[in-house]
Order: structure tokens, then C-alpha cells, then sequence
């Protein structure tokens, strides 16, 4: 059915039917938050394979020492939002390309940002238990 | 969101095998990867925040050899996902799409990823044991 036809039937204005279901002019939101965090995990990352090789050895009161360093503590802290942040962004859209079924696709999706503030919320919660714990 | 019964892009059957197509599907596949892994992080820091005997049971799972293992998967994921993610920003800025620069930055993801994984672990084995 063409959209001339389709006005016919509904005797309606066709930006009546096209209102509310194109553009909320949101769609860049995503891609720019997506590329804002990788370039952020960029930095972070590296840093953060950085402290743990340097940590490999030692015991337990120097890792947790190092932790609670306040620079470490922030770039931590601000490693793991980040990382949890990036990771809801690919996984959803890894979930609208491949799931095809609504209901599956609503639930994963659901499910992906519970976990995910869990984890943030309970990273920050870690870093800020070693970092104000004398 | 397709509700129709038309096939859906992409069609991986019908595409000749490229380096391009395999380091996107790659990329996917450790993003996802690397998503599980941050679990692992928030763990190791929950261990650490729970006092040494937590912290010391966690080092002994990941220190294990199925630990190695999946860690060694891990830190390749990383800096595959590192490179390529790299190369993507390079890209979303405009650069690099004259088929023979994707070509060759695609290689480079893939061998990037493979001498940094490579470097880290020989520093790994050689200060003598992991964790």
C-alpha cells in the first residue's frame, strides 16, 4: 500500500501517521556516548593493565595500599563507570541487531542494565571500602 | 527490530571470507567477551575490599591454570578490542577508508592485538608466575 492510498483510507494528514515514529532526534546520543567512552576506556585501560602488572606480586597489604592511593582510586573508579557504561552501549547494540524476537530482546535488554549498574555500583562501592578504610 | 519475514542483513553466507569482515565480527565477539570480564574486575575488587583471605582465594582461582587460560583469552580480547577500537575512532573521524589502508589497518588490529598480548605474558611468565 502506497502512502497516497494509505492517507485515502485514514483521511488523515500523512505527517499525522509519520509524527511521533521517525527521529526523536536522539540517535546521535548513543553513537557519541559510545565513542566517548571508548575513547576514555582507552586511556583507562592501559593505565589499568599497567597497575595490575605492576601489582603481579605483591601481597596483599601493597595491592590494597595502592588502591586506596587517591589518584588510583579515582582513575579506578572512573575506569569501572566507564567500562560498565561502554559495555551496556555495545551489548544493546548487539542485542537490536541479532535478536529478533521483541519479548527476548526487551528482557536481555533489561537484564544487560541491571547487571551492569550492580557491577558499577558495586565497584564503586569496593574502591570506596579499600580507599576510606584505614 | 525486523517482525518480518524477509532475511536479514547481514548475509554471512553469501560474502566472500575478508580480513575487514572478520576483525568487525571479532570486535563484536570480544566486546562481548570483554563485558563478561568486567565482572571479574568488580569481583577482584570486592575480594580485595573483603579483607587477605578473600583476596588471597580469588588470586588462587585466578592463578590457576584454567584462571591463566581464560585470562590469557581476556587480556588478548583486551587488546584486540584496544586496537581495533582505536582504528574505529580513527575511522569515525574520517579517515582510512581507501580499501587498501582498511586492508592493511585491519592487519594491524590483528597483529597489534597479537605482539601486545604477546608482550605482556612474556613479562608475565618472566617475573616468574602469574597473580
Amino acid at each position: 500500500m502506497s502512502a497516497k492510498e494509505a492517507v485515502v483510507k485514514d483521511r488523515r494528514n500523512p505527517m499525522k501517521i509519520a509524527r511521533g515514529l521517525g527521529s526523536s532526534q536522539s540517535g546521535v546520543g548513543h553513537w557519541w556516548a559510545q565513542r566517548v567512552t571508548a575513547a576514555a576506556l582507552v586511556l583507562l585501560g592501559i593505565w589499568f593493565v599497567v597497575t595490575v602488572l605492576c601489582l603481579l606480586h605483591a601481597d596483599y597489604a601493597t595491592a590494597r595500599a595502592t588502591v586506596a592511593k587517591p589518584w588510583n582510586a579515582l582513575l579506578l573508579i572512573a575506569f569501572v563507570l566507564t567500562m560498565f557504561w561502554h559495555a551496556v552501549l555495545g551489548l544493546q547494540v548487539v542485542i537490536e541487531d541479532y535478536v529478533h524476537v521483541r519479548w527476548k530482546e526487551v528482557v536481555l535488554m533489561v537484564a544487560i542494565k541491571f547487571i551492569a549498574v550492580l557491577g558499577a555500583l558495586a565497584g564503586v562501592l569496593a574502591v570506596l571500602r579499600v580507599a576510606l578504610t584505614p | 527490530m525486523a517482525d518480518t519475514q524477509r532475511p536479514t542483513s547481514p548475509h554471512l553466507q553469501i560474502y566472500k571470507r575478508q580480513v575487514q569482515m572478520m576483525t568487525s565480527i571479532t570486535h563484536r565477539a570480544t566486546g562481548i567477551a570483554l563485558a563478561v570480564g568486567s565482572l571479574l574486575v568488580v569481583c577482584g575488587l570486592l575480594q580485595l575490599a573483603a579483607g587477605e583471605d578473600s583476596f588471597n582465594h580469588f588470586k588462587g582461582i585466578v592463578g590457576s591454570p584454567i584462571g591463566m587460560i581464560l585470562l590469557l583469552g581476556w587480556s588478548w580480547s583486551l587488546f584486540y578490542h584496544l586496537c581495533n577500537g582505536i582504528r574505529h575512532l580513527i575511522q569515525d573521524a574520517g579517515f582510512g577508508y581507501e580499501i587498501p589502508q582498511f586492508v592493511r589497518s585491519s592487519w594491524l588490529s590483528v597483529v597489534g592485538s597479537i605482539v601486545l598480548t604477546a608482550l605482556v605474558w612474556t613479562y608475565v611468565l618472566t617475573a616468574g608466575g602469574a597473580a
